[in-house]
């Protein structure tokens, strides 16, 4: 099981690479889908259907939109000249890489294994089905022990809706 | 944006109901499989966006609809504040989003009390804004170009 998963970032970390450097946007913008699509695989791999679902779907509109903004602007991406500053984030980079191997080598085996992760917050969430009603356990987490979370969320998009509408709106309202 | 060919836009006919009713079955049976408002509420608004991908805009229809799905948006999100300030009246605890209605058997479409109503407020709201987000792109790329 957890071979697939390693296989599918792999495929994501191949996909992101190359939307950064692909010449043509479409095909930025399709390999970018690479990245979502592997990750509905991914939250499949670790039983995770909701946000499965919610991805996939999320995934598609997302797509569609950056398509139909893709139709209306040149596809070609201007080209890039090597600098000699390049050398130097690449090395930055690398540095930071090499430090961050180190240190995950050295904490990870105090973690606890893969997927036994120390449930300190969540335990009252186990009989959540006996205490919410709701088949689903997800959704009783996430409009019963946690509506107010659900509420910031709604609100959130909200308030992008109005953000939206407010940078869109050329014409005022007196204007009518 | 103009429409596309008329095999496109009939498959479209068949499809974009057939979609919209399956995201009312994921609000609808939120609680009992995977799912719910979210989820539902962006399939709901996919079956707008693929009848205005296939047949391009009519711009007076789009505006109304703009305006109507606005009006949607912003009832959902205080019905959502109604229904939790309904839990702190109703109930005998004065805690907010308290689930006053019976919760039933588990595993029944009318069930776990409020979080039914709950997950079809949600739904209507995420799709209204999704289908709202579009529609404001498409008609400003129509007032940008005249």
């Amino acid at each position: 099981m957890e071979i697939y998963l390693i296989i599918m970032l792999i495929l994501m970390i191949c996909g992101s690479l190359f939307s950064l450097h692909a010449k043509d946007l479409l095909s930025a913008v399709i390999s970018y889908g690479i990245v979502g699509f592997g990750l509905v695989i991914a939250f499949l791999i670790l039983q995770a259907p909701d946000l499965a679902i919610v991805q996939i779907v999320v995934e598609i509109i997302t797509l569609v939109i950056m398509i139909a903004v893709l139709n209306n602007t040149t596809h070609q991406q201007e080209e890039s000249r090597f600098h000699f500053s390049k050398m130097l984030y690449f090395a930055v980079v690398l540095i930071f890489a090499a430090l961050f191997f180190i240190a995950f080598n050295k904490i990870s085996p105090l973690l606890s294994s893969f997927g036994n992760h120390t449930t300190r917050m969540a335990t009252p969430y186990m009989h959540g089905a006996t205490v919410t009603g709701s088949a689903n356990l997800v959704t009783g987490i996430v409009f019963g022990f946690r509506a107010y979370d659900t509420l910031g969320e709604a609100t959130v998009l909200f308030t992008a809706v109005i953000g939206v509408l407010t940078i869109l709106r050329l014409k005022g309202k007196k204007d009518e | 944006m103009k429409g596309m060919t008329v095999i496109v836009k009939k498959v479209t006919q068949f499809m974009a109901p057939v979609i919209f009713i399956f995201g009312i079955y994921v609000v609808l049976n939120g609680h009992l499989s995977p799912g719910g408002g979210f989820a539902g509420g962006v399939i709901m608004a996919s079956a707008f966006i693929l009848q205005i991908l296939a047949n391009g805009e009519i711009l007076d229809k789009l505006r109304k609809e703009e305006s109507g799905l606005e009006f949607l948006e912003s009832t959902a999100i205080l019905g959502f504040l109604v229904v939790a300030a309904l839990g702190l009246l109703l109930s005998g605890s004065f805690v907010f989003f308290s689930n006053f209605l019976k919760q039933g058997v588990i595993g029944e479409l009318l069930s776990a009390g409020i979080i039914p109503l709950e997950n079809i407020i949600v739904g209507t709201e995420v799709c209204a804004a999704i289908a709202t987000i579009f529609i404001a792109l498409v008609v400003f790329k129509d007032e940008v170009t005249k």
